[in-house]
């Protein structure tokens, strides 16, 4: 019988902190900039220039590290990683190892077979970005845009803890949400505002001791780390195997080729000399302040499921969709808290929002719409004032445009005509007009009506409520027998 | 009248009597430099457009009363570690030899404020490691004693310069005596403050734990008077503290009654030169007559400063001069092929001997395996040396003792063996490892007619203590001005 292997995955996610200035110096964090626009000498690394601490960075480190219940260490302090590069202006990246802003937490992840895990948090630290390198072709010159150079990072280090690709998906899921509730990043892997590096080992299942891990690099999608992971195991497992052992080292993921390349060995391993800065003093945290950032946290996914249950009386189905992103969910209660309608608002956001948000491939952070030109919307439609498909052709332009429905409905014309005069005039018409069709459904075929009211929502460029004029067509066609 | 025989205090005065001019004095600061520096070679940049223009400036602004700084229009250097806003600021290095930088330090700034002339950049040891300013990419500096003996480092450039009489003060950098250990070689007085008394934003980093920027004159007020001017709490320094007690002209008072002045003993025994002794022990003399108790005392571990100091300051130094790699400023190799060529050749060619053997024994006591055995050990050993002069602030106001073991040695004998160059910072460095301000003046003279040095120490803060101590002593003696100032040769006897 073949070896029954177990993987052990630990992860290393970078977390790009959205503070309105850099770590250490008053720049801006702005991205998308004139390259070099937003230096200064502390980022980059002129001479007799000195890093003062962003206390807005601790904030949010502080903020993280509650959300994923660790301890928060009230006297941290800063390390120097020593290491030569062109875009790491000092040669030497200011981070954090001796004394990490927060330890030992944990976070529950949803199994594959449903059930639920708790992860270990290792440690969170801050760190300073480094710089771009852009290498030109053309001149064969390379050149260095520090605006990214000193943009705040938080690394989250997991423990040991998961066992497949799934897991990690899972975990990495949930970090994200967490952290997009807070509000102290976006998380985008493809842009690099979230990067994950991945630590796996493989063992005999059963086995108590961890096998030789390598680390993962460059994994720039979930896809990509599902496939790097799945792809590692193979290949551990297959060394293991044949040579019988595995070699310690940092490993590149090739997608588009599905491979990973040996980066370096542990016998190359960069010795960092990690030393206290010494031109940052050591910080406290005092439990006030502590108190002061948990009071502030916000409701997060599992409390805000229970309470859109509970309070909105909406189903799990509902209450799970709505909360799948902090944008939704703020956009919910906001329509929620205007229009006072919780299932329909629900309905509108499950329903249109996200099908024109895959249709144009936009994330719920792109939405551009107010929530109160969706409750206005909900509200012309329960008070009859337009039908549901002038409803839905009005929510495509409030989708690109946020204007105000009501008086683009007012000015369009849209309103539904409830003037019953005009409306049996109309209905007179058509029946003259389709006068098989009438014989057809006083000869007994019911399924005639349909036609019959099609034409006449037509003849009212839909501006009519289609059963009011089924109801009026049956009338109409019970009373005229026929000429 | 030589103008520049004045201290910079008292032509202060004359300019707000518009006894003398701005330019006036500026002049004579560039004509002294333009005689003495083809001797002495303490400046490695003078602006004399720029400082004659700056003059002028300064001049309509006294004026019309808006300059009432008692340090305006007075013409000074600054040390070429401290940045100065498109003024070269090599930090003695060919590595820095193109450096022009953007911005102004805030030391500088402060003294730019209030009205100070800049004439230009004093020369130094190559990044401020050394102590006999011999390790310059800009030439050795000469004593202006004896020009065949070391000015001291490295701020040997602005003591030389002061002693010279080539500008009215100076700053300097103090990271283990390179303010007070040239002040004594050189016949001046320096003042290194409390450690985060003023700000190192704009300071070329040495060794970023123990860098403080002080003044450099010819006595005590002109000190007093400059350090208080330079002290701030400074956002821009996370190491800067806030303090309210930086009023130091307040100390100088011509009392020393009730003052507890301790001696360490291990200061007085071997590896001291005699005449040095004599002269330590007859200050304190002179303190106690002026109303001081003193008495001698054991400091202990005082041999483990500066094995701990080397370590300390070398680890942060190999990871401080980092920067330097010939990528975004400063010099680059010629030829090279790729990156790392590029790292080597540029650092190679670009830092002086000295730099060198400080940023590998700094890599190396920081390199994994070593790092507990040497600079956590240094760093527990700089913790004991702490409380050491805790105990001893709890007995005594003031430590008493030389600035250096000896007199300014030949110039060429010292680099030959470091080690023993390291060992003359014994009494000058322990002031760096736990933050204490220190002083150092002239208290007399050699038979070759080389001046010695008096050092004062205080407890953290305490400045006042010390140059209470200074400014009474002083006032036993005359300023003795070096023989360059005197007749423009530097070959004493």
């Amino acid at each position: 019988m073949p070896k029954q292997y177990e993987t052990v995955i630990g992860l290393e996610v970078h977390v790009e902190l959205a503070s309105k200035t850099k770590i250490f110096c008053g720049c801006s964090t702005a991205f998308g900039s004139e390259p070099n626009s937003h230096t200064c000498p502390v980022c980059t690394g002129m001479p007799g220039a000195l890093p003062v601490l962003n206390k807005r960075v601790v904030e949010y480190a502080i903020a993280a590290g509650l959300a994923l219940n660790c301890e928060i260490t009230k006297e941290f302090r800063f390390d120097r990683k020593n290491y030569f590069y062109p875009d790491n202006p000092q040669n030497y990246q200011i981070s954090q190892l001796y004394l990490p802003i927060c330890q030992n937490g944990k976070i529950e992840i949803e199994t594959e077979e449903g059930g639920r895990k708790s992860i270990g948090i290792h440690e969170i630290h801050m760190e300073e970005d480094a710089g771009k390198l852009i290498h030109d072709e053309q001149t064969n010159c390379s050149v260095i845009d520090f605006n990214r150079s000193g943009v705040p990072l938080i690394e989250i280090v997991s423990d040991p803890d998961m066992r497949s690709a799934k897991e990690v998906i899972s975990y990495l899921d949930k970090l994200r949400l967490v952290i997009q509730y807070l509000g102290i990043s976006d998380c985008k892997l493809q842009e690099g505002s979230m990067r994950a590096d991945v630590n796996l080992s493989i063992r005999e299942k059963g086995a108590e001791k961890l096998g030789a891990r390598t680390e993962m690099k460059n994994l720039n999608s979930f896809k990509a780390i599902g496939r790097a992971i799945e792809h590692e195991t193979k290949r551990q497992i297959e060394r293991l195997e044949s040579v019988g052992n595995i070699l310690q080292e940092t490993r590149r993921w090739d997608d588009q080729k599905g491979v990973s390349y040996s980066m370096r060995s542990k016998e190359d391993a960069r010795d960092y000399r990690y030393f206290p800065d010494p031109d940052l003093v050591p910080f406290s945290v005092s439990d006030e302040w502590i108190a002061e950032i948990k009071k502030r946290q916000p409701e997060f996914r599992e409390e805000k499921m229970a309470r859109y249950q509970k309070q909105f009386g909406l189903p799990l189905y509902d209450a799970k969709v709505l909360t799948e992103t902090k944008e939704l969910a703020d956009l919910f209660e906001a329509t929620e808290q205007i229009c006072k309608k919780p299932k329909k608002a629900s309905n509108w956001i499950m329903g249109e929002t996200m099908r024109l948000l895959r249709e144009k491939g936009m994330e719920a952070g792109e939405i551009q719409f107010s929530p109160k030109h969706l409750a206005v919307l909900i509200d012309l439609v329960d008070t009859g004032e337009i039908n549901g498909s002038v409803a839905k052709e009005v929510f495509e332009i409030l989708f690109e445009e946020d204007m105000d429905p009501k008086a683009y409905v007012e000015e369009k014309g849209l309103k539904t005509v409830s003037d019953r005069d005009a409306l049996l005039a109309v209905i007179k018409e058509v029946i003259a007009e389709n006068e098989k069709s009438a014989a057809d459904y006083r000869n007994g075929k019911d399924k005639a009506i349909g036609f019959l009211v099609g034409q006449t929502m037509k003849a009212m460029k839909g501006k009519a409520d289609p059963g009011a004029v089924k109801e009026m067509l049956r009338e109409m066609l019970a009373r005229t027998s026929g000429s | 009248m030589n103008l520049m025989q004045l201290t910079a205090a008292e032509c202060g005065r004359m300019i707000q009597n518009r006894e003398i001019s701005a330019v006036e004095l500026t002049k004579a600061a560039l004509e002294a430099v333009c005689a003495r520096e083809k001797t002495v070679n303490s400046f490695i940049t003078v602006d004399e457009i720029y400082a004659v223009k700056r003059a002028e400036e300064i001049q309509k602004l006294i004026d019309n009363g808006t300059l009432t700084h008692p340090l305006a229009g007075v013409p000074m250097a600054v040390k070429d570690n401290i940045c100065t806003k498109g003024m070269l600021t090599t930090c003695g290095s060919k590595m820095l030899s193109d450096f022009i930088p953007s911005y102004t330090a805030t030391a500088a700034a402060h003294l730019e404020k209030a009205g100070a002339i800049l004439l230009g950049k004093t020369n130094m040891d190559e990044f401020a490691m050394g102590s006999t300013t011999e390790t310059s990419y800009y030439g050795a500096v000469k004593n202006p004693w004896k020009k065949d003996c070391v000015p001291g480092g490295s701020s040997g450039g602005s003591c030389a310069a002061v002693a010279a009489e080539e500008c009215l003060y100076a700053l300097g950098s103090d990271t283990g005596g390179s303010i007070r250990q040239p002040s004594s070689f050189c016949g001046v007085t320096g003042i290194k403050p409390t450690y985060g008394t003023v700000s190192r934003y704009g300071l070329v980093a040495y060794a970023s734990s123990m860098d403080q920027i002080g003044p450099i004159a010819k006595d005590v007020t002109d000190c007093a008077v400059i350090l208080e001017t330079i002290s701030s709490y400074d956002p821009m320094d996370s190491t800067s503290i806030k303090r309210r007690d930086t009023d130091f002209t307040s100390a100088l008072l011509d009392d020393a009654a009730g003052m507890k002045i301790g001696i360490p003993r291990d200061y007085l025994e071997e590896g001291l030169d005699g005449e040095v002794r004599k002269a330590i022990l007859q200050a304190a003399d002179v303190l106690k007559e002026k109303g001081a108790v003193v008495e001698e005392f054991d400091l202990g571990l005082t041999k483990y400063a500066v094995p701990a100091y080397y370590i300390i300051a070398c680890a942060e130094a190999s990871s401080n001069l980092a920067r330097f790699d010939g990528v975004k400023y400063g010099y680059r190799a010629k030829s090279y092929e790729g990156l790392h060529d590029m790292y080597r050749k540029s650092r190679s060619e670009g830092f002086g001997e000295e730099v060198k053997r400080r940023i590998l024994l700094g890599s190396f006591v920081l390199s994994a395996g070593y790092y507990d055995a040497y600079y956590l050990k240094a760093l527990r050993t700089r913790t004991l040396l702490k409380q050491e002069f805790d105990r001893a602030f709890a007995r005594y106001d003031v430590i008493l003792g030389p600035a250096a073991p000896y007199a300014a040695p030949p110039a060429g004998s010292s680099l030959g063996d470091p080690i023993q160059m390291y060992l003359g910072d014994i009494y000058t460095i322990s002031a760096n490892l736990v933050g204490i301000p220190g002083i150092c003046l002239p208290c007399g003279m050699t038979e070759a007619g080389l001046p010695i040095g008096l050092q004062l120490l205080g407890d953290c803060r305490k400045e006042k203590n010390i140059i209470r101590m200074a400014y009474a002593f002083e006032q036993t003696r005359a300023y003795r001005r070096s023989p360059l100032a005197v007749s423009g040769t530097a070959d004493h006897k």
